[in-house]
């Protein structure tokens, strides 16, 4: 794997089971990343597969009734799991912030915008009012707030779905976090509004060099904004790889089903392909791959036992049993193919990103200082 | 707001007016009449007393005198005291009801609010069952056999506070502290269920996710948002203990205006009902008025704008 000491997140054999009324819910199943500084990094999966939870764990934020069962979420090399609540609060916003899905509800209807903004640098830097408001006013304007000496003073109501968003992304970045958590940021959100609040990310993004966990279960989204992409499926990882990797020669039959259901703009009228099926059943997951009941490519072994994963290539790696030295060859779904004859053609041509991080990562505004912005 | 303020008190009027409209007629309605001697009287004598208070009239022509004198604020005579104006009656009266009741709430509500809130904080805990424990309690208990109680404890037993009868501020512990029940119980679980909502919601997991300690949660952003309901509970249960409970005030000998109204009644002392009834319903309706304005300043997103729509 990669060199240990440019990764600011290392997650490794993360299992988390619920208990709850109907019995032991095994969200999370030795799910193991990393994240290096100034790579976005997106987790893909359907509702369910356990991505929100796994960024709950690496916020600190677990529900009461979670429990993990094994495993540890380094950040800097020291255990987040084994934090008092003291350290973890001394974490959350500074150096790790979240964006939330439905930017309607996670705003205080109650509070001035301003002050919101402004609570993180209040708590975690010790500012005064004046200070804080002042570097909240110059974030407001940052996320792109037109009149924002005078929107400041606004309570959430008299802002847009689109406007909340960019206050929430304010709040998430006034403190400059190492790591940003977007929980899918644009679903709520149409999809005009989409487009800019994602460019809108990606261009802090290079201000401040943040890294970003990018959860989301729109693939369209992905492909612009990911530097590698990890694919849930039943509270495991499946698939991991470059974004390249991932969208032109995937291996697993899930990434297969994915990006298959996929609309482009060959796609024939009035027929969308699907993954037929749906998830198991958490409180009972099934022995071996537990896509197999789904997988029109499945083979006797994905039922009896959990495929390892095999490794594609120095950044890739997929756990199916087809990738075995011993497995049939299999026929993948036509637009795939279409997919890995592109990826042959852009192998040879050399435009094929393997591990390289889009954004330089080091064009931090200014300098270390935290009044970078302010002043 | 001036537009929107001028509106409100125009419909407090017209509500006080068919509220005295049909508390008279209902009064009388009611059986007997203002004389506690009559069979003693000889029918001159009933005449002579009918004729100086004006009942020999026509009920119409009744209503509409008061009515009118009413509108000047003159609320006429009462039967039972030799004369004595209503207002002066009510005046002279308003204040022992009016402390209590303002201590009451002011006791009962923070209590309230506190206990709420640590109930919802540590939901499903032995702290939650005890306080919802305590403030069922606070509902259930009449008010009677807990101001006994008190007096009996604390009172007689432990000589805290004095008994009955109405002197300095220890006089008014007592009732306060049984009047407070009911105002405590209904703000406690009132702000429990409220905030274990709100507790639940997306902007206090933001407010987690940006580091707030849990208390600097609870007490920058979940408290203002779950009082928001309470409001409306309050504004009318104020104008209720505010106006003096007959039971309370009858046991602890508080010579306040709950327990006048009663006899008011049972003595068919038309002025003084007609009075205390429309002191009640203005203490009510202005209640009602302040709840809507505190809304707006506890929650700007229903705040008045300029042009009062």
């Amino acid at each position: 794997m990669e060199n240990a000491e440019e990764n600011i997140l290392e997650v490794k054999d993360l299992t988390i089971d619920f208990h709850t009324y109907a019995g032991t819910v095994k969200a999370i199943r030795d799910v193991s990343f990393h994240l290096k500084k100034g790579e976005t990094l997106a987790i893909v999966g359907e509702s369910g597969s356990g991505k929100t939870v796994t960024t709950k764990t690496v916020m600190g934020l677990l529900a009461n009734n979670a429990e993990v069962v094994e495993g540890t979420v380094k950040f800097h090399g020291k255990d987040i799991l084994k934090m008092s609540q003291k350290q973890l609060e001394s974490i959350r916003g500074k150096d790790i912030a979240e964006i939330f899905q439905d930017p309607m509800t996670s705003l205080d209807p109650t509070m001035k915008i301003g002050k919101q903004i402004a609570e993180p640098l209040r708590v975690h830097k010790g500012y005064s009012r004046e200070k804080a408001n002042k570097q909240a006013l110059e974030m407001l304007k940052l996320v792109g707030i037109t009149n924002a000496e005078e929107r400041i003073n606004d309570y959430p109501h008299q802002f847009s779905g689109g406007m909340r968003q960019r206050i929430v992304i304010a709040i998430a970045l006034v403190c400059y976090p190492e790591i940003l958590i977007a929980d899918e940021p644009t679903t709520a959100l149409d999809v005009t509004i989409q487009a800019q609040i994602l460019d809108l990310m990606k261009e802090l993004q290079e201000k401040i060099s943040t890294s970003i966990i990018f959860i989301t279960h729109d693939l369209g989204v992905v492909a612009g904004m990911a530097d590698r992409v990890a694919v849930m499926y039943a509270g495991k990882i499946v698939e991991y790889g470059t974004v390249d990797e991932i969208f032109y020669n995937p291996q697993h039959p899930y990434t297969w089903g994915l990006l298959n259901s996929m609309p482009t703009l060959d796609t024939a009228k009035g027929k969308l392909e699907s993954i037929p099926g749906t998830p198991p059943d958490l409180l009972d997951p099934p022995a071996g791959d537990p896509f197999a009941a789904r997988n029109p490519y499945a083979m006797k072994i994905d039922e009896q036992k959990e495929p390892p994963f095999f490794k594609v290539s120095d950044t890739h790696y997929a756990a199916t049993w087809l990738l075995h030295p011993d497995a049939p060859h299999v026929e993948p779904p036509v637009e795939i193919k279409r997919r890995q004859e592109v990826y042959k053609q852009r192998l040879q041509a050399g435009t094929i990103n393997q591990g390289h991080i889009h954004s330089t990562g080091n064009t931090r505004f200014g300098n270390d200082d935290d009044d970078a912005i302010g002043e | 707001m001036a537009r929107y303020l001028a509106k409100r008190i125009f419909y407090l009027a017209l509500t006080l007016f068919l509220i005295a409209s049909i508390t008279f007629f209902l009064m009388k309605l009611m059986p007997g009449t203002p004389l506690n001697n009559q069979a003693k009287l000889s029918p001159q004598q009933i005449k002579v007393i009918y004729e100086h208070y004006g009942l020999n009239k026509p009920v119409w022509q009744q209503y509409v005198n008061y009515i009118l004198d009413a509108a000047h604020g003159n609320f006429g005579l009462s039967f039972q005291f030799s004369d004595q104006p209503v207002s002066y009656l009510i005046s002279s009266r308003i204040g022992p009801s009016m402390q209590l009741g303002g201590q009451a709430m002011i006791v009962g509500v923070i209590l309230g609010i506190f206990v709420g809130s640590l109930s919802a904080i540590r939901k499903n805990t032995w702290v939650d069952g005890t306080s919802t424990f305590i403030s069922i309690l606070g509902i259930s208990i009449p008010s009677f056999v807990l101001a006994i109680l008190l007096q009996y404890y604390l009172g007689l037993k432990l000589q805290l506070f004095p008994i009955a009868d109405w002197g300095g501020f220890s006089y008014t512990v007592l009732p306060t502290l049984a009047l407070a029940a009911s105002p405590f119980a209904e703000t406690s679980r009132f702000v429990r269920t409220e905030m274990v909502d709100v507790l639940g919601s997306d902007y206090i997991e933001l407010a987690r996710a940006k580091g707030l300690s849990r208390m600097g949660i609870v007490w920058h952003h979940a408290l203002r948002n779950s009082l928001i309901p309470l409001v409306t509970v309050i504004g009318p249960l104020t104008a209720a203990i505010m106006t003096g409970s007959m039971v309370v005030e009858n046991i602890f000998s508080v010579p306040g205006i709950g327990e006048q109204f009663v006899k008011s009644i049972l003595v068919n002392d038309y002025p003084t009902i007609m009075g205390v009834t429309l002191l009640y319903s203005a203490l009510l309706c202005a209640m009602l008025l302040l709840t809507d304005l505190v809304y707006g300043i506890i929650d700007p997103r229903i705040r008045i704008t300029g042009k009062g729509e």
